[in-house]
Parts: structure tokens; sequence; C-alpha cells
């Protein structure tokens, strides 16, 4: 059962994330990106924690999504035919740049992975449920407000100055 | 039960997906959305980690990733918008006032 969902979810990200980075219209590409974050949380379910998927959903498709649509819409870009011209030389250096950095950090996993004691078929590599970890809320609250209670201060502060400068960066004049 | 090669080579891909978008596109934007989708990618090695060990940490690491993420999109986007008021486009080609 576990396989056959891994590579659903696993099919639909990265087809959807090619789909995102290749489509024309940016509208659908926020949406497409909204499918790869949906069957990431589908991963998050199948490592055993919940609470990180459901965060996950709630932050990314109800907030930061909506935030993406809206400047969309707002600036109401329109496409130009000057601008497309020359775009194939980019893209196909993009392509070969893209294209190395998958074959080195596959081989690089792949190395690691093989040639170290837990390798193919050791019981160590595998994950999933049977894991003894639980992401359950009350752990997760229970590591964030002790043993990462500063980072988690730290965090809010964060969001707060960010929440600060992007008004501050949405206003018209400054006085 | 997945080896956890599986889902480090997935994540690998949806960074390499994410490093194409910046690299391909012109649109400001979905620049930005290829950001979030590298940072999705590393939190998915952080979760596949966490379940490996057998420990918490890498799932809190997580969160820190998802606040980082926001505050990222919050100023982006408002960059974005005072761009696009200042130079009525967001396209990265002609935003070259930081070239040299």
């Amino acid at each position: 059962m576990q396989p056959i969902l891994f590579y659903t979810f696993a099919i639909l990200a990265v087809a959807s994330a090619v789909a995102m980075v290749l489509h024309r219209n940016p509208v659908y590409s926020a949406i497409f990106l909204i499918l790869t974050l949906f069957s990431l949380a589908g991963f998050f379910v199948l490592l055993n924690a919940p609470f990180v998927a459901a965060v996950h959903i709630i932050v990314y498709a109800g907030a930061i999504m909506v935030l993406f649509l809206f400047v969309i819409m707002l600036l109401n870009l329109k496409r130009d035919p000057v601008r497309e011209a020359g775009k194939i030389r980019r893209r196909f250096l993009g392509a070969a740049l893209v294209l190395t950095l998958l074959l080195e950090v596959s081989a690089l996993i792949g190395a690691t992975y093989f040639l170290s004691g837990t390798g193919a078929g050791g019981r160590d590599a595998h994950v999933g449920l049977q894991s003894n970890v639980s992401g359950s809320t009350a752990d997760i609250g229970r590591a964030l407000f002790t043993t990462y209670l500063l980072p988690f201060e730290v965090a809010s502060v964060l969001l707060l100055v960010a929440m600060v400068g992007a008004v501050v960066l949405a206003k018209r004049k400054l006085h | 039960m997945m080896p956890l090669a599986h889902y480090l080579i997935l994540s690998a891909m949806l960074f390499a997906i994410g490093v194409a978008g910046v690299l391909l596109r012109r649109n400001a934007i979905v620049i930005f959305m290829s950001i979030e989708l590298m940072l999705n990618a590393v939190n998915l090695t952080f979760v596949a980690f966490a379940a490996h060990h057998g420990s918490l940490e890498g799932q809190i690491f997580v969160f820190f990733v998802m606040v980082v993420a926001a505050a990222e999109v919050a100023v982006g986007l408002a960059l974005m918008v005072a761009i696009f008021r200042l130079r009525e486009t967001v396209f990265v080609d002609e935003l070259n006032l930081m070239k040299w």
C-alpha cells in the first residue's frame, strides 16, 4: 500500500512541479505549485508526521498561495512578444545546468546509500510508519516549548519584522 | 516502508526543478514560487531523515523553514509590488538597477 501511495504522490509532485516551471501563465503556475504542496503533505502523512502535514497545508495552501495569487492578479502582467526572443540558448543552458545538478545529487545519494553499512536491503535504510517517532501535536508542542523555546520566540520576532517590513514597503510614500 | 534513498532522490528532483525555475523563468513571481519549491524539497528531506532516525528534531526544523518561507514571501511580494509601481514590470531582464 505504501509504495503505491509513494509513487502516486511522487509522480504527482514531480509532474506538477515541472508544469509549474514550464507553464506560461503565472496563475496556472501557482495552481500547479499548490498541487505539488498537497502531494508533499501526503508524503508527510506517509512519514508519520501528521501535524507537519496539517500545518503545511494551512500555511502554504491557505496563506502563501493566496498571497501569490493576489499579487499576480493585482499586477495583471501581460506577455510581450519582444521579451520572448532569444530565449532558446538560455533555456538550453539552464536545462543543462539542472541536469548536471540532478545527476550529481543522485550520484552522491546513490554512492552514500549503496556504499554505507545500512545499504540496500538493510533494515535501517527504510523509513515509514514503522518508525517509532510520532509527530503528534503534543510531542511537537512539548519540543517547541521546552528545547526549542528560544528559536520559537526568535521566529515570532522574525514574522513580526517581516510583517512590518511588508507594510512599510507597500506604502506608497514614506514620510 | 520506503527506502530512505527514494525520498532523498525525490527531494533532489524537486530541488533541481526549483533551480530550473529560478534559472529559466524571468517572471519574478514565478522565481519566488520556485524558491518555495526548493524550500519544500528541503522540508521533505528533513521529515524523511526525522522518520529515518526516529527523532523529532527534523520535524521541528520544518516549522522554522516554514517561518522563513512565510517571511520571505511576505517581504518579497511587497518588494514586487513596490518595484512594479516604480518600473511597471516584474520581468527580471528589465530590472537592471543593481547591474553595473
